[in-house]
């Protein structure tokens, strides 16, 4: 039957309809539109802009004494902060200062801005099955959607530059700290929060004194993936205007620069493990408390 | 025994499910906790309870798991929310309350100790048991004061920087102890609190509670499914069983005149010797033996005392009067294993 050869699509001229309906809605809604949504967007464009050049004016050694004393704050380990010195004095000895100060500032804003966006989402979703199996679903696209196909909506109503490039990051790098926010907050145990209950709690002491604290081991594990994934989407960020190390990496893939390439790529590691090292070792001294023995 | 009643529980019944109103005309009409389940998928946690618990005394409830305990003392202070029945503290309706009421309520009238002690692990030992002072908005340097009277109190001296985590359990349970002694609530709720201590940190707690007892005269709703603990502390037993009492009284009666083969089963284990007194086996006259024992001696005591002053009766005093007599085949007949519940009549007679 001929019906079994050939799936029946729609025909090519109604698809073709179909698809320029939908790009046309689109172009206008944002061609209406586009303009109040940057103005809304402008408060944090403004943040962006002010953070990068903060670190990129700041003296380097100022830098990297900042940079030093948070990785001791974080760590607490001699280990960690003097490879964080040589890190950043190898990557300013080869040129890529001002481009790594831009990625850092790209990540630390999106960071912020996941952590402000994801932790009160989490807990609205531990709150209720109903919000969470809403969520679930949303967060799975976000995450294996092919970040291309979100960069078109988001160049046509922003256009390139700063705040679309932030906003791919975030899309990105949003859900681990929402997920992990709602399954620490999940996994309290029932009795203390009964405890919480018995001894009469509202919903905020329930809420700051016991699950959040107890949930923020699988907190902090999202905090680190958030800021893993974001620095994994620093190439596709440059694609769309974001100042960086990406920028460069691109480059150096349309042009066959292979030292240029691996330069920046390993600058983009050196970040990486730098921010994991820190943040994992600030979140296992969170759990102190957790071990045992005597007299600790 | 009658004192004034504290907590009053009446017609309390509790049906987890979807439909769990529809099936209390169920239960009422007669069906059972299996066949509740099996024809209507619902399941019968609380079944007609009936208790009145008496102020400043230790109240036992106690039932094998599942019976329905840990539900019910979770009814008292509204965790669990009942089917159908009252709940009356102090003639207050506890049901009734909105959750602000229901709120004030928990934060002074009722504290509560849980069986895997359930102590904040991100706090020190005084913030632990500053937690319900906190709740409650004392003020900084009255709840570090009084915190600190009851860690001293418990036994916790020196460990009040400590994390839980670094305590035995035994200590961890005496700060789930002080937390909840620490909002001087009239009623004191204890599920299973010591059942998941060593037998001998276990006795251990247990003298702590009675010597503090002692001194509070708190109202004290305790839960074990270990008949020796139960006699040993409770002013009062209720006997639970699938979600009905099946049994209540002071120790001696639920000893003695054990309701059914359920009830007749847990007792068979117990030293009946240390349960038992004197004037459960007395009867009436005197006798010239020279001897003479408290009316309220167990006879894991009498008897020895029998022994050494060489005689085979004595005298049972109360208030410096002779009220009857005991003989050592009696004491020896209250403490034999009952066979039936016949036969046990026959033996103490």
């Amino acid at each position: 039957m001929a019906i079994f050869d050939e799936f029946p699509s729609m025909g090519r001229a109604d698809l073709m309809d179909l698809k320029k309906g939908i790009d046309f809605a689109f172009s206008d809604f944002s061609r209406e539109n586009g303009e109040a949504i940057e103005g809304f967007f402008d408060p944090l464009m403004f943040c962006m802009v002010w953070f990068e050049k903060l670190l990129m004016n700041a003296p380097w050694p100022l830098m990297i004494l900042i940079f030093a004393v948070l990785a001791w704050l974080g760590a607490r380990s001699i280990p960690i902060v003097i490879g964080t010195i040589i890190s950043f004095l190898i990557i300013g000895r080869f040129g890529m200062w001002e481009d790594t100060m831009a990625t850092v500032a790209i990540i630390s804003v999106a960071t912020f801005l996941c952590i402000g966006l994801g932790i009160p989402l989490g807990i609205l979703m531990s709150r209720s099955n109903r919000v969470q199996a809403v969520i679930t679903p949303v967060l799975d696209i976000m995450q294996t959607i092919p970040s291309f196909v979100y960069l078109i909506p988001v160049v046509m109503l922003l256009g390139i530059g700063k705040v679309p490039g932030l906003i791919a990051v975030c899309i990105y790098a949003l859900p681990p700290i929402v997920r992990l926010t709602n399954l620490g907050i999940r996994l309290v145990d029932k009795e203390v929060l009964e405890a919480a209950e018995a001894f009469g709690s509202n919903y905020r002491q329930k809420l700051f004194d016991v699950q959040m604290p107890l949930a923020l081991p699988n907190i902090f594990a999202g905090v680190n993936q958030t800021i893993m994934m974001a620095l994994a989407m620093v190439v596709i960020a440059a694609m769309i205007g974001v100042k960086g190390l990406g920028v460069n990496v691109l480059k150096a893939v349309s042009n066959q620069y292979l030292a240029l390439g691996i330069m920046n790529g390993l600058a983009i590691v050196a970040l990486a493990v730098i921010f994991d090292r820190v943040s994992q070792a600030y979140g296992k001294r969170l759990q102190k408390h957790r071990q045992g023995g005597h007299g600790v | 025994m009658v004192s004034d009643v504290k907590v009053s529980i009446k017609n309390l019944y509790k049906i987890f499910g979807p439909n769990g109103k529809d099936m209390v005309q169920k239960v009422e009409d007669g069906a059972s906790k299996a066949s509740l389940q099996a024809k209507y998928q619902h399941v019968l946690g609380l079944s007609n309870v009936n208790i009145d618990i008496p102020a400043r005394r230790i109240q036992v409830i106690m039932g094998l798991s599942g019976s329905g305990k840990s539900t019910l003392i979770r009814h008292l202070n509204r965790l669990i929310e009942p089917t159908s029945g009252q709940i009356l503290v102090d003639g207050e309706d506890v049901l009734a309350m909105s959750d602000k009421e229901l709120r004030e309520f928990r934060r002074n009238k009722m504290s509560m100790v849980f069986q895997k002690f359930a102590l904040l692990p991100h706090r020190t030992v005084m913030d632990n048991v500053c937690y319900g002072l906190k709740i409650k908005g004392i003020e900084k340097v009255e709840m570090k004061e009084r915190s600190q009277k009851w860690i001293d109190r418990v036994g916790l001296s020196g460990f009040e920087h400590n994390y839980p985590a670094q305590l035995s359990g035994g200590m961890q349970q005496r700060v789930g102890l002080a937390r909840a002694l620490a909002t001087d609530a009239e009623i004191l709720l204890m599920d299973e609190a010591f059942s998941a201590l060593d037998p001998l940190i276990r006795k251990d707690m247990q003298e702590i509670l009675l010597d503090l007892q002692e001194e509070l005269h708190k109202t004290i709703i305790f839960i074990t499914h270990d008949l020796d603990e139960a006699l040993h502390i409770g002013d009062n037993i209720v006997i639970l069983r699938d979600g009905a009492v099946i049994q209540q009284g002071s120790p001696q009666e639920i000893v003695l005149d054990p309701a059914d083969d359920y009830v007749r089963d847990f007792i068979k284990d117990i030293n009946r010797a240390r349960v038992l007194d004197v004037s459960s086996v007395m009867k009436p006259g005197s006798t010239d033996s020279g001897l003479e024992l408290a009316s309220n001696l167990v006879l894991e005591l009498a008897m020895p005392a029998m022994v050494k002053a060489d005689v085979t009766s004595a005298n049972v005093m109360r208030d410096s009067e002779v009220i009857g007599m005991v003989t050592l085949a009696d004491m020896i007949g209250g403490i034999a294993i009952p066979e039936s519940h016949e036969g046990e009549q026959v033996t103490y007679r």
